[in-house]
């Protein structure tokens, strides 16, 4: 059963057989023969004045972006498919967008959390406001926790100015000296030969990053395509992974420079957590409903 | 005091750096607070280990720890009570690495915030968070605190700017929580350390972020004849699609405080000052100044001056920053609060918040980060005067529950330590407190890290049977 719609009498997670909380489906396949849950969709409360938005967890981003966007405003919610992506699904996967290197990772765009606990309750982490150190910052713990604590019904996020201007620009250029050379780009991307570089903001401050830049770069559309899977890496290991692909070892790969997000054309190894992370689950989720998704 | 564990714990450190003195207890049985407790044993370890060493011994007597850096907090987060073992972090003071590339540092939590800045400053590099207490708040009670500061309104609070932390968990093991790659696997317990006031352990090694340093900077200082004037600007700033670095604002009151102390040239005779400074690539900058000297005077403001040079600006943040020296001037003792409110509703809480001051026949002054809402409504005071702090904790509660029903929280960086612990329910449902004490029992099963702290009794025995009011939004 979906608790979408109009019924939100809270009955959807009643009962205690497993579930597995589903947005977009964009980043995760949900295991097959688990109830699928998804949270209702629609912006409950947007004051541009404010720069946070109320929404529900299902409103799929590509819309929230619509509405922020006639205002002025957008939120620092970057996923690869926005037209399916849900906003409480890109929160929950964690997934960052590309230009994170300007605007952080996405962790630190949610700022309240309504969310449906394993007992069937609904529980608030966190606070509308910009700034809030009342109580455990729950709101960071259900970032990436991919619906294993919780399903988010409802969040309120971080909004920002848009920039005036956007401009992708790419060339053949040691990524690393750009970076270095730009105060505060968007984005760097590299492929092992090719350098992206998003520049936003003021027009002639862009126009100034661009001619910075030399003659080696070109206005490009957008970014390159990315193999589908991210990898998290140390951003002083690019060089090395560079080496090894263009030596045949490894395949084809899109970097986020100065980031360390590199999506590859295979999944990342599963890599060990420390207990600790067991024991948060066994006491947010004891009878182990939530399946990952 | 109990001798057989200040001779266990000198086994582990040194007879130096176990003190049990009167003094050395009655020092640390407080911090920044008006909120005294009682150590047991103070300790101050140099190393990991010997801050592993120190919780095992403690935690073999049965005795709980509490975790402190400098003692500049506000709000009784690292007062011990019960006899508690008071670990202090000061002696872990080494920056211990600074790669320029990744624009990483690791540091020790006892090393000073403004210290790494200077530090780094010949890189064209800066730790981003800076509360007035920079200049003797540690990084770990930065850590501990998820501490603010004027250029958080930009830049993000310090959760934003650490990457990873090595913890001594409360049962005396080791552990790293985040990583320098940009998703570890698991958790974001990193997260969820930073901000839980010592309550989930001890950190020994930080990860923070670097920023670079803005190529352009602007400090304007606008003058208003009303507070509600200076208040409208700040939302009329935000809605014009400015995000400035800091936008600070200072009552009547604490302008001329700061005029007298620091003589900077604040207008002595204005309801109310913004002090307002963006940065970034030049165009850019020159572009907002222009835009905020308009909103400012669409708002009414009288006079918008723009700093010159550097001198110019250091002097305004001075004043800015020495706000608290500058009132000790005026009465002995003062009591600061700290609420966040939306920023829509600045007007209507100030206006509160005032008229609850008079009511108590206090004096009160305003100077706070306007532009996240985050009010710091300052009272002074003689404490020798009967009956006073009743007055000034009645008002502080009041001011409190204003904030709480203009849809704000209970505070924005000094946290709920002892100060707020009981005001939590006004923000939180049983539920949503019962959430929070899992979390910190899978740091702290036994509850002997910074006990009694942030959470009111019984958050995590709530009924688990009970039925909420339950819709799902």
């Amino acid at each position: 059963m979906d608790l979408n719609g109009d019924d939100l009498s809270g009955d959807g997670l009643s009962g205690d057989d497993p579930v597995v909380a589903v947005g977009g489906c964009t980043q995760f396949t949900p295991p097959a023969g688990v109830r699928q849950v998804r949270a209702p969709a629609g912006i409950v409360a947007y004051e541009p004045a404010e720069m946070t938005v109320r929404v529900r967890a299902g409103t799929v981003v590509a819309e929230l972006a619509e509405a922020l966007a006639a205002h002025g405003q957008m939120a620092a919610l970057d996923p690869a498919v926005p037209d399916a992506a849900t906003v409480g699904g890109v929160l929950a996967a964690g997934e960052s967008g590309l230009r994170r290197l300007r605007y952080g990772p996405v962790r630190d765009t949610l700022l309240e959390a309504r969310f449906v606990s394993a007992e069937g309750r609904m529980v608030k982490a966190g606070g509308p406001v910009v700034k809030n150190v009342s109580g455990f910052d729950l709101c960071r713990l259900l970032v990436g926790s991919r619906g294993t604590l919780g399903v988010l019904a409802e969040v309120v996020v971080r909004l920002q100015p848009r920039p005036a201007v956007s401009r992708w620009l790419m060339g053949a250029a040691d990524p690393f000296a750009v970076r270095r050379r730009l105060y505060r780009p968007s984005s760097v991307l590299w492929d092992g030969e090719i350098t992206w570089v998003l520049l936003e903001g003021h027009p002639s401050d862009v126009s100034a990053e661009a001619s910075a830049l030399g003659r080696g770069f070109v206005d490009a559309v957008g970014p390159p395509p990315r193999p589908p899977h991210r990898w998290s890496m140390r951003p002083s290991a690019l060089p090395a992974l560079a080496a090894s692909a263009s030596a045949g070892l490894d395949g084809a790969f899109v970097a986020e420079v100065g980031v360390g997000t590199v999506h590859r054309d295979r999944p990342q190894p599963v890599r060990p957590v420390d207990p600790l992370h067991e024991r948060v689950r066994a006491l947010f989720d004891p009878g182990r409903r939530f399946a990952a998704a | 005091m109990d001798e057989r564990l200040a001779a266990d714990l000198v086994a582990v450190l040194d007879k130096r750096r176990v003190r049990v003195e009167s003094l050395e207890l009655a020092l640390y049985a407080r911090d920044a607070s008006v909120i005294e407790g009682r150590a047991g044993v103070v300790v101050f370890p140099n190393s990991t280990d010997e801050v592993q060493a120190v919780v095992r011994v403690a935690r073999a007597h049965g005795v709980p720890i509490v975790p402190r850096g400098s003692g500049t907090g506000l709000a009784g987060g690292s007062v011990p009570l019960d006899g508690a073992v008071v670990i202090v972090t000061t002696h872990m003071d080494r920056i211990l690495e600074i790669d320029e590339e990744e624009r990483v540092a690791w540091v020790q939590p006892g090393v000073l915030n403004l210290d790494l800045s200077r530090a780094v400053a010949h890189l064209g590099l800066h730790f981003a968070p800076d509360p007035s207490s920079q200049q003797s708040c540690t990084i770990g009670g930065n850590v501990a605190n998820n501490s603010g500061g004027p250029h958080c309104l930009a830049y993000g609070v310090t959760s934003a700017h650490v990457l990873a932390v090595e913890v001594v968990l409360p049962d005396g093991s080791l552990t790293m929580l985040g990583g320098l790659d940009p998703d570890p696997p698991g958790y974001d317990l990193r997260g969820a350390f930073v901000g839980s006031e010592g309550t989930m352990g001890i950190a020994t090694r930080i990860a923070v972020r670097l920023t670079p340093l803005p190529p352009a900077v602007r400090t304007m200082l606008a003058d208003f004849p009303t507070v509600e004037g200076a208040a409208a600007a700040v939302s009329g700033i935000i809605a014009a699609g400015i995000l400035p670095a800091a936008l600070e604002m200072m009552d009547a009151e604490i302008t001329r405080a700061v005029e007298a102390y620091v003589h900077a040239g604040f207008p002595t005779d204005a309801a109310a000052v913004l002090l307002v400074e963006v940065d970034g690539l030049p165009d850019g900058v020159d572009a907002a100044t222009v835009q905020i000297d308009e909103v400012c005077r669409d708002h009414g403001a009288r006079h918008v001056r723009v700093a010159a040079d550097l001198a110019e600006r250091a002097l305004l943040w001075k004043g800015r920053k020495s706000a608290f020296g500058a009132i000790a001037r005026i009465a002995p003792n003062y009591y600061l609060h700290d609420a966040v409110v939306p920023r829509t509703r600045l007007v209507e809480v100030l206006t509160k918040v005032y008229e609850i001051a008079e009511r108590h026949s206090l004096v009160m002054m305003n100077v706070f980060h306007a532009g996240d809402g985050n009010l710091h409504p300052l009272i002074v005071f003689d404490r020798r005067v009967e009956g006073v702090m009743e007055r000034v904790h009645a008002a502080g509660t009041e001011i409190i529950e204003a904030c709480v029903a203009a849809g704000g929280v209970l505070s924005g960086e000094h946290g709920i330590g002892l100060e707020k612990r009981d005001f939590m329910h006004l923000i939180f449902s049983p539920d949503d407190l019962d959430a929070q004490a899992r979390l910190r029992e899978a740091f702290d099963p036994n509850g002997t890290c910074n006990p009694q702290k942030v959470l009111p009794a019984g958050a995590r025995c709530g009924d688990l049977q009970r039925i909420p009011e339950g819709a799902w939004i």
